[in-house]
């Protein structure tokens, strides 16, 4: 009998591991080529949540920039758990960075007082909205540029306010499922607790993403990983995901392809800005 | 060697830090020889604006002259240089790398490759904008027969294979490589293909390999810098890191290459098989040039 050595099985989840320091590095130089070199704005203002997307983004920011120069905005609203002030307000005394609390409740309320049939979704978009109003008011104020928060899971099942959450100019974790997200906060040294406790839009009581998608990002980012790289449903189900998932999961990424572009303009020219008319964003 | 990080399409600021790291290199022990990235004074993605930004080849030569003359002076002290350039030939245009004896009377342009494999799939869109290059030549350099190969010229292994084939004992190979690839290693998966690939091409052929790249981030996309010497053992001479502009500087020993060869023969061994290769009636290749429409 001969000695047989068997290949390892595949851990589908293992695409997704990231070496912590060398993505932070790598993003921490994004950030510094991004804002000092090629803009001439050493200064950045961001949303901070009290969840660990924004948590992360800030950590990167004062990696890069320097903790004096990064402004933390925390904006609640009247409903908005206490939890997440108190969570902003860890990673705020852990960097030293510059904050400040703007209470979105009143503007919201104007507003919300003429609706009154609006149902939660739309409150909460009129929220987010209401959010990016403010981050880009403080933006003038502060010269300081708006860094966006969202991650690549959301961003593909389209969770999130377009032109709202979306909007600002410079992102650095876009391109990081939220896994990753997760590992590259451990790397960063976020507090234990933020990046432990549920992930939520904090736009309703007791509301969680995970809840609000109907999967878990665990999940959810084996298979989008798997749907970048071109597998059928089939081919995916194959490899040991359940089918309701996977329809679930491609029906988010195939119903917001809108989302994840600039608004859709009727060419008429043969010069059409985006079409004919190419210029790349850093030029 | 130097690693090279441009502002994006603003061509006199690159000059002006070309300028100066001529100005360091003639200082200190002048270089018989200086590589330069792909598209190392206007950033690699371009889009429409290759339009705009391509020069002539003279042109380019004359840019660099003019570099080196006002950092070392126009006392006739020469330097070879390679470099990559967008280059407008008439209204055609190539992502080109050139080889030029700067500091006479006169920029004395040795070679232009004009690139081949050009990369459009993903992230990569140069066919739209440029015209493929049909011929893959050697030429005498400082150091002997060389070639230059450009970025994905280099991720074909039939192209430095061609190239030790007509000779070269020195691959030239600037490169714009958008680092992808994160994963538990502690470095992305495309600088491992890089050195990967690197490496082999150096060990099975016997030859030099210097690959400089640009480093620094184009809208988003990180260069990924990592810009070596290979021996043509295969070994790593030195090494720049991913991230951050630097000039690497390294002797090569053109004996290396003899020994190399007659250490591991595969080139000759190469050169005696490839016409049964060649011309094996299951290959799917023409045995005659086709001209393509």
């Amino acid at each position: 009998m001969l000695p047989v050595i068997e290949a390892p099985s595949i851990d589908p989840s293992a695409s997704l591991s990231i070496n912590g320091a060398l993505t932070a590095s790598w993003l921490e130089a994004f950030l510094h080529d991004e804002l000092v070199v090629r803009r001439g704005i050493p200064r950045a203002v961001l949303g901070l949540s009290g969840g660990i997307d924004s948590a992360v983004v800030a950590y990167l920011c004062a990696r890069a920039l320097g903790p004096r120069n990064v402004y933390a905005i925390r904006m609640p609203y009247k409903s908005s758990s206490s939890d997440s002030l108190r969570d902003a307000q860890a990673v705020i005394d852990a960097l030293g960075i510059k904050s400040e609390t703007i209470d979105i409740s009143e503007p919201v309320d104007a507003y919300l007082k003429n609706v009154p049939d609006a149902d939660a979704r739309r409150r909460g978009n009129v929220m987010a909205r209401m959010r990016m109003l403010v981050l880009f008011d403080q933006s003038a104020k502060l010269g300081a540029l708006p860094i966006g928060t969202g991650n690549k899971t959301e961003r593909l099942m389209g969770y999130f306010t377009w032109h709202a959450d979306d909007t600002p100019p410079v992102n650095p974790i876009g391109d990081l499922f939220k896994t990753q997200v997760w590992a590259l906060a451990r790397e960063l040294g976020v507090p234990m607790h933020v990046i432990d406790k549920p992930p939520s839009a904090d736009l309703e009581a007791n509301q969680t993403d995970e809840g609000d998608l109907g999967i878990t990002y665990a999940l959810a980012d084996q298979i989008l990983s798997l749907i970048l790289l071109g597998y059928s449903d089939t081919g995916i189900v194959e490899r040991g995901f359940a089918a309701p998932d996977v329809r679930l999961v491609r029906g988010r990424v195939d119903g917001t392809h809108w989302k994840r572009h600039l608004p859709t303009t009727a060419m008429v020219s043969g010069t059409a800005i985006n079409e004919f008319y190419l210029r790349p964003v850093d030029f | 060697m130097v690693q090279f990080k441009p502002f994006k399409g603003n061509v006199p600021a690159n000059i002006a830090t070309l300028t100066e790291v001529f100005g360091q290199l003639a200082s200190e022990r002048a270089p018989q020889l200086i590589v330069l990235p792909e598209a190392a004074l206007t950033g690699y993605f371009l889009e429409g604006a290759v339009f705009e930004l391509a020069m002539s080849a003279a042109r380019f030569a004359e840019t660099l002259q003019t570099a080196w003359q006002s950092a070392a002076g126009s006392d006739g002290r020469t330097v070879d240089v390679a470099c990559g350039f967008f280059e407008n030939d008439g209204g055609t245009f190539y992502n080109s790398g050139m080889y030029v004896t700067l500091g006479g009377s006169q920029p004395r342009i040795v070679h232009v490759h004009r690139k081949m494999f050009l990369p459009t799939y993903g992230v990569f869109d140069e066919e739209r904008f440029v015209s493929r290059g049909r011929h893959l030549g050697v030429f005498p350099s400082v150091f002997g027969t060389a070639a230059i190969l450009i970025c994905e010229d280099a991720w074909h292994a039939i192209m430095p294979t061609v190239a030790a084939l007509k000779g070269a004992r020195l691959l030239i190979v600037p490169s714009a490589s958008p680092g992808r690839g994160l994963r538990a290693d502690a470095e992305l998966e495309s600088v491992t293909r890089w050195k990967a690939l690197l490496s082999t091409y150096a060990s099975e052929h016997g030859l030099y390999v210097v690959y400089a790249s640009l480093t620094g981030f184009e809208g988003g996309k990180g260069m990924s810098g990592s810009s070596c010497v290979i021996s043509p053992s295969g070994a790593v001479v030195v090494a720049a890191p991913a991230l951050g502009a630097c000039i690497l500087r390294v002797a090569l020993d053109v004996a290396e290459v003899e020994v190399a060869r007659a250490t591991l023969p595969l080139l000759g061994d190469l050169a005696g098989v490839l016409p049964d290769l060649w011309f094996d009636e299951d290959l799917p290749l023409p045995k005659h040039r086709v001209e393509s429409d």
